[in-house]
């Protein structure tokens, strides 16, 4: 912050601004010191472009992403020929596929377009889930204290030791078996259908859901611990203020950096959970494309067509980059002590 | 400390019972056995296959019977009868009397082969592998990390943080793919998929082929999997140094004309070690269950591939014995962990 600004605040202050105002200011602050991070920005930029890509996939894409064209084939793209030179002797040109075309011929540029959606949704629909359910939780635990806390703590503690990877692998067989020969009519219909609707991904966020959601909770909880002794809550409990006023008016707002921090920074893992799960088979289903279930596709034919998995590999990488790009970037604007640090 | 070992006992064995209740009970919910086909079996056959592994018993009393089975141990003067129904993991001759601990169960997919087969052939494999991804995650990800804290804001730093922020950002399958598709399929340096030792292995899971033949199959999938907790130590050893150096003590240290490699070595690194180890523990078992994909990836004959299968095949010992030995795994790392914190940091007692 500069002297100027310094300057500008303390004379809006001793001329008596309203208190909201200082709130607002720290979360203009927060984004001033974002826009100045080169690597935020430039992770921030890339996030833009993907949700564009995402929403505009249809427009975007030159081809359909499920459409099979059978003559052709893993077919290569002659500019491919220059970064592959191995493909030389064997490989198929056709230039109407700007990265290849896939071992059933569909355009492979489509499909990691397309593929934009999925890793999108899970990469917003996972942390709200895991927020939602891990802030009350966790904002429950340490605002009560005492024996609810013990009790919802030890909880969480045992819910930890499950293997995470091996519980969502087992809840996504049990959901995807359970669910699919079920009689129209019933809730359990309705959610099946939603899934298919959404190509498969209700059941990973659930998944996700059901095991990310302990970390998150533990945060809060953390976090509300620290602020309830604050004077400032003492002050609205004096003034005869609800628990769920107190909860939601004083504490919450006061914790909820950190917790988005937390959330942004979790976005990754998210991301690259769904990519194992489509590519062992249990994430979306096909013909829906997943940047996961393109680089299982694409190992099988590594050795002679190496751009089939090059391309989405790239892809998902980038997006984490981006993402932890701009999670690092929210993390020393929220709170420039922590810099460097996790 | 005993007793705060003992406490962590009693949790572990909590969370043993609460794992295996919902793993259980998951498993049964989903419709389809064990041995439901596209054709289905002649009922008489389905009937002897149900009562052979008690299926067909009311389904608490499958679970107790698997409770009894797994944890608790037999003292008998009966030698192992070495059938299918009869394996334990742990079957050690005390005198005259065995001690005999730990029954998973046979497996339904395998027929010839028990829970504890595919453990004892399969889990070393994926220890070996965890263990080595642990090691390069240390060895990369420490001295990326001193470098940036001694070296702070300059390009060493920043050439470490971008190694770093590779590390996270890329995952396995990705990595995975890339390093086989460069070093296995174009340069033919490292055979692209497979493991480099089979049973037996010493002490349970050690290699007896300790070379290029064992580790030319290591050095990609180690790498694969260790590089992004690498990035996570690296973050972690620079901020922690970071902290540390501008602490009194340090100052003083300097202040008395100490060398500053001692200054470093002596004092400054022991003391910022401390957040690293803490965070072994979660980062053992991500490790751990890690290798599943890693081994997917590159085709290791490890857990991974077991577990995967039985649950399209609905094995359900195979299951159980899986998830329950690796929550094992986490229970222990933490507490490990939390012992050696004690250990480093006299300040923390555990009562």
């Amino acid at each position: 912050m500069s002297q100027e600004t310094i300057r500008l605040k303390e004379k809006a202050l001793a001329g008596g601004m309203p208190l909201t105002q200082k709130r607002e200011n720290l979360w203009v602050d927060a984004f001033r010191r974002l826009i100045r991070n080169r690597a935020a920005v430039i992770g921030g930029t890339i996030v833009i472009v993907l949700i564009i890509m995402a929403v505009f996939a249809p427009q975007i894409a030159p081809r359909s992403y499920e459409k099979q064209v059978l003559n052709d084939q893993n077919t290569v793209p002659a500019w491919l020929l220059s970064i592959f030179p191995t493909m030389k002797p064997y490989a198929r040109i056709s230039n109407d596929y700007v990265f290849g075309a896939d071992y059933v011929g569909r355009d492979l540029f489509s499909r990691i377009v397309y593929g934009a959606r999925v890793s999108l949704t899970v990469a917003f629909i996972g942390p709200l889930i895991s927020l939602i359910i891990g802030t009350i939780y966790g904002s429950i635990s340490g605002y009560f204290g005492g024996r609810v806390d013990n009790i919802m703590m030890r909880i969480v503690d045992v819910l930890y030791a499950f293997p995470g990877l091996l519980f969502i692998i087992l809840l996504l067989a049990f959901f995807r078996s359970t669910l699919t020969k079920i009689e129209p009519g019933t809730f359990a219909y309705a959610v099946s259908q939603l899934d298919a609707r959404l190509g498969g991904m209700l059941f990973i966020f659930i998944g996700i859901g059901l095991t990310a959601w302990e970390t998150m909770a533990r945060l809060t909880r953390g976090q509300v611990l620290s602020v309830r002794e604050k004077e400032f809550i003492e002050a609205a409990r004096t003034i005869g203020a609800s628990n769920l006023r107190i909860m939601f008016r004083h504490i919450l707002p006061n914790i909820i950096g950190p917790l988005v921090v937390a959330e942004t920074l979790a976005i990754p893992g998210y991301i690259s959970t769904e990519a194992f799960l489509s590519f062992i088979g249990l994430g979306v289903n096909p013909p829906t494309p997943s940047w996961g279930s393109m680089i299982a596709d694409g190992a099988q034919v590594i050795r002679t067509y190496p751009n089939q998995t090059v391309f989405p590999a790239l892809a998902l990488a980038i997006t984490m980059f981006a993402f932890n790009f701009l999670g690092d970037g929210l993390r020393d604007a929220l709170d420039p002590r922590l810099r460097g640090t996790q | 400390m005993g007793r705060y070992i003992a406490r962590r006992m009693i949790y572990l064995f909590v969370v043993l019972i609460v794992v295996s209740f919902i793993t259980f009970g998951l498993m049964h919910a989903v419709p389809g056995g064990p041995f439901d086909r596209e054709k289905a079996l002649p009922p008489e056959i389905m009937a002897n296959l149900e009562k052979r592994y008690h299926l067909d018993d009311p389904l608490w009393k499958q679970y107790l019977n698997y409770l009894y089975d797994v944890f608790i141990p037999r003292i008998t003067t009966q030698p192992p009868k070495g059938t299918l129904e009869d394996d334990f993991l742990i079957s050690a001759k005390m005198g005259g009397v065995w001690l005999r601990w730990m029954n998973f169960g046979p497996s339904y997919s395998s027929r010839s082969r028990t829970v504890n087969d595919i453990f004892r052939q399969q889990l070393p494999i994926s220890a070996q592998l965890g263990t080595m991804a642990l090691l390069v995650a240390l060895i990369i990800g420490m001295p990326l990390g001193i470098i940036a804290a001694l070296k702070q804001n300059t390009i060493f730093d920043y050439i470490s943080m971008s190694v770093a922020i590779f590390g996270v950002s890329v995952p396995v399958i990705v990595l995975g793919p890339l390093l086989i598709w460069i070093f296995g399929v174009t340069l033919k340096w490292l055979p692209p998929t497979g493991w480099g030792a089979k049973p037996p292995y010493l002490l349970g899971f050690l290699p007896t082929n300790w070379g290029w033949e064992y580790f030319r199959f290591a050095i990609m999938p180690s790498i694969a999997l260790g590089l992004g907790s690498s990035a996570v130590i690296a973050r972690l050893t620079r901020a922690s140094l970071l902290q540390t150096i501008r602490e009194d003590y340090i100052r003083t240290a300097r202040a008395k004309g100490l060398q500053e490699r001692l200054v470093i070595t002596r004092h400054a690194l022991k003391n910022s070690l401390i957040p690293v180890v803490t965070i072994l523990g979660p980062m053992f078992a991500a490790l751990v269950t890690g290798t599943f994909v890693t081994e997917l990836v590159f085709g290791i004959p490890g857990m991974g591939k077991y577990f995967v299968t039985s649950i399209t095949n609905r094995d359900y010992p195979v299951i159980m014995g899986t998830i329950l030995l690796y929550a094992v795994f986490l229970v222990i790392a933490n507490l490990v962990v939390d012992i050696v914190y004690a250990y480093l940091d006299p300040r923390i007692r555990y009562d």
